[in-house]
């Protein structure tokens, strides 16, 4: 991974350097017009976001049930990342909303589950960092948990009554559209591939660290 | 008191035309739509603080990354530099 590390860097900035470029070649959507491009990064983030609970609810269920500590650095790592890409899909959405809908926020099905997600992965960092010997295990649960309401954000929007726009407005797409939304989907998960490299890496340093006090504790 | 008499003249004649001149009070509203383009709530501002948001949240994130790394290094490093002193 460290070869591919740089390569990666690059073609990540290139990708967002060029992003704002298809954006805005994009067609306006009819009715919401030049607001509605905060679409092309708000989706991203979700889609990210999603990514990475999945990833933190697999590895904490590995940590749980395999006990292999490489799974739980891992989960913490993309652990921290839900919360980064959760914020930037929190932000972006009223901004889009205020607009669009002319109120900053709902507390509809959607947007309430969405906050709750959030609210279930800061509750995870917490634990881990504030709960003491043994957290990461209540940590791992709460992943486990998080990761089971996924599924219910993602249909949420097409169950019950919402302001938000269904899951069916990514397949249909018109084709200016759909090219610069599945470009900064890419670019968004090649930055989450990035940076979720950059923070596994600090927890195995943090690790490494660990067992040099133990070592020097010994002597 | 001829000062403060010539000063209430004098606002009172000032007042007369202003009060001449001033619209009757709003009886009731009369809707419109759609809403002129210059009383809208502008886009541009929302999606720039939104794509603006984005890329400080990222970079901001970044650098807590390499700042946290470069402490665990250092700390690495004189645990390291502390060991090998200890065993000379």
């Amino acid at each position: 991974m460290k070869k591919l590390f740089t390569p990666l860097l690059l073609i990540v900035a290139a990708m967002f350097a060029y992003a704002p470029v298809m954006i805005a070649n994009a067609p306006y959507e009819s009715s919401m017009g030049l607001v509605q491009k905060i679409f092309y990064f708000h989706v991203p983030s979700w889609f990210v976001m999603f990514t990475a609970v999945f990833i933190c609810g697999i590895q904490s269920a590995n940590f749980l049930f395999r006990r292999k500590p490489s799974a739980d650095r891992i989960a913490v790592a993309a652990g921290e990342l839900v919360v980064l890409f959760g914020l930037l899909g929190l932000v972006t959405g009223p901004l889009w909303g205020r607009k669009a809908w002319g109120v900053w926020w709902q507390w509809d099905a959607r947007l309430t589950m969405a906050l709750l997600l959030e609210l279930i992965f800061i509750g995870y960092l917490l634990v881990r960092k504030y709960g003491g010997p043994g957290s990461e295990k209540l940590a791992a649960a709460m992943a486990i948990f998080g990761m089971a309401n996924v599924p219910f954000v993602y249909v949420s929007v097409n169950i019950w009554r919402t302001v938000h726009p269904k899951t069916t407005v990514v397949p249909s797409l018109v084709p200016g559209m759909f090219g610069a939304f599945w470009f900064s989907v890419l670019a968004f998960m090649l930055l989450f591939v990035l940076l979720l490299t950059l923070r596994v890496r600090l927890e195995h340093q943090r690790a490494a660290l660990d067992e040099l006090y133990l070592a020097e504790e010994d002597l | 008191m001829k000062h403060l008499f010539r000063a209430c003249c004098s606002v009172l004649l000032l007042a007369a035309p202003a009060a001449a001149f001033q619209p009757s009070a709003q009886g009731g509203f009369v809707p419109v739509t759609p809403l002129t383009a210059a009383e809208q709530l502008p886009a541009a501002p929302l999606l720039i603080t939104a794509y603006a948001f984005v890329w400080v949240a990222v970079l901001v994130y970044v650098w807590s990354i390499w700042r946290r790394l470069g402490k665990v290094e250092h700390e690495m490093h004189a645990l390291q530099q502390r060991a090998r002193r200890d065993s000379r």
